[in-house]
């Protein structure tokens, strides 16, 4: 079965999916993301979907479920590079994938990330109210 | 009614040695009723070419416009029918050009054979053919009318969604016209192709010019903005008239935690604090 390669990049876990995402993939993925958080103490996942044509429903369950997971263990979830064809399926298919932080490119899923992690330490308590550089997608 | 090839034969050799005075006459009818909006020598020109063209079909002994032998005169009809509905004339007036050619017929076998029975039953094969040749013109005509509008159409579309850089990260879309269902559908996927190529983080849509919002509208609306956030990119909605808000509010439309602003000046303003808030965090860091 194909694998989806795992990176560390200083404090960040890079996840470039490059291959169809099959249900068994997908489920391996979310299995070595969190071997990998506690195996390197990163605080950071950032997922590049950028090659992806299709996410369907499970992989839109599965990304959320990889952003709870890491949230569990310390890290902050970014999903990078959705295409437009996939952000309109998905909006028309009435999947919003609530609980996802997303970023257009790399570059800019970086930048979210650092600031998520200022908050953490500028205010603990309110670490949810002020990360909200880009805003979860509304369920309307 | 169908010409036998007789008859045919002796139409062809009317039209050939009356060519002058058919084609005179004939131009004298169409020109009244076109009052002037093509000149006399353009219309002598093409009815010249329209009678050579009758004359060449007749002369292959065309029984009805289908067959083969009239292929050059359909191909010359449809090119009128194509020129006028481009000039803007209409069907009826497209038509008449051609069934005018029946008048000067009729005048020129008057003349000629002095009305006997003959002649007569030739005229009325004759006529069937030109009417069916007149016919021909009003297909095409439409057709060529429809073809204009589907293209007018294609072009209002793309002149009527544009996407403009408004500030560094920041792309703004003025939507101006009724916004339907194809439209937004063309509105929603150039912004977000515009956010993937510029890597710009905000996204202001401006409704000023759109005339009226309807829950479709604002339906249409939420779901550019909700695909937008899926990307990573935050949407304002501007540009909200006072008569829209509270239309907005009768309907019970729900904008959520969407940011929404009065004007364009207001949302630009507020997406540059926005971004001057993550730079200074930045910087902290």
């Amino acid at each position: 079965m194909e694998r989806v390669p795992v990176l560390k990049i200083g404090d960040i876990l890079l996840v470039s999916i490059q291959i169809d995402m099959e249900d068994q993939v997908a489920l391996q993925l979310q299995e070595d993301l969190a071997d990998r958080i506690v195996a390197t103490g990163c605080h950071g996942v950032i997922i590049d979907i950028s090659a992806l044509d299709i996410v369907d429903s499970f992989v839109g369950r599965t990304l959320a479920t990889i952003a709870a997971i890491s949230k569990v263990l310390d890290a902050e979830t970014v999903v990078v590079g959705m295409r437009p064809a996939v952000a309109i399926t998905l909006v028309e298919l009435g999947l919003s994938l609530p609980g996802i932080r997303t970023a257009l490119n790399v570059e800019l899923g970086m930048e979210l990330l650092a600031r998520v992690r200022v908050d953490h330490f500028d205010d603990d308590d309110e670490e949810d109210a002020g990360a909200t550089g880009t805003p979860a997608a509304s369920d309307s | 009614m169908t010409l036998s090839a007789d008859e045919a034969a002796r139409f062809a050799a009317l039209l050939e040695e009356h060519q002058e005075s058919l084609v005179t006459t004939w131009t004298e009818h169409v020109a009244s009723t076109l009052r002037g909006r093509l000149s006399h020598a353009e219309l002598q020109r093409q009815n010249s070419e329209l009678r050579r063209g009758f004359r060449q079909a007749l002369a292959g002994s065309a029984q009805d416009l289908a067959g083969e032998p009239a292929a050059e005169l359909r191909a010359q009809l449809a090119e009128l029918s194509a020129t006028r509905a481009r000039q803007g004339f209409t069907a009826t007036e497209t038509a008449v050009s051609i069934f005018s050619f029946k008048d000067a017929v009729l005048t020129t076998i008057d003349a000629a054979s002095g009305g006997d029975a003959i002649a007569l039953r030739d005229y009325v094969a004759f006529s069937s053919f030109v009417d069916e040749a007149a016919l021909f013109t009003f297909d095409s005509y439409v057709r060529v009318r429809e073809e204009l509008i589907a293209d007018q159409a294609e072009q209002l579309l793309e002149l009527s969604t544009p996407v403009v850089k408004l500030w560094e990260g920041v792309v703004a879309v003025p939507l101006v016209g009724t916004l339907d269902s194809a439209r937004a559908q063309v509105v929603m996927e150039r912004l977000l192709q515009t956010l993937v190529d510029t890597g710009s983080p905000y996204a202001i849509i401006d409704i000023t010019g759109v005339p009226a919002v309807d829950t479709q509208v604002a339906q249409h609306v939420l779901k550019t903005v909700v695909a937008a956030r899926l990307m990573g990119a935050d949407c304002i909605i501007s540009g909200i008239r006072p008569q829209i808000a509270q239309t907005i509010v009768a309907l019970g439309i729900e904008f959520g935690d969407i940011a929404t602003k009065a004007s364009l000046a207001d949302a630009l303003r507020y997406v540059l604090a926005k971004a001057g808030q993550t730079k200074q965090k930045r910087r902290e860091l």
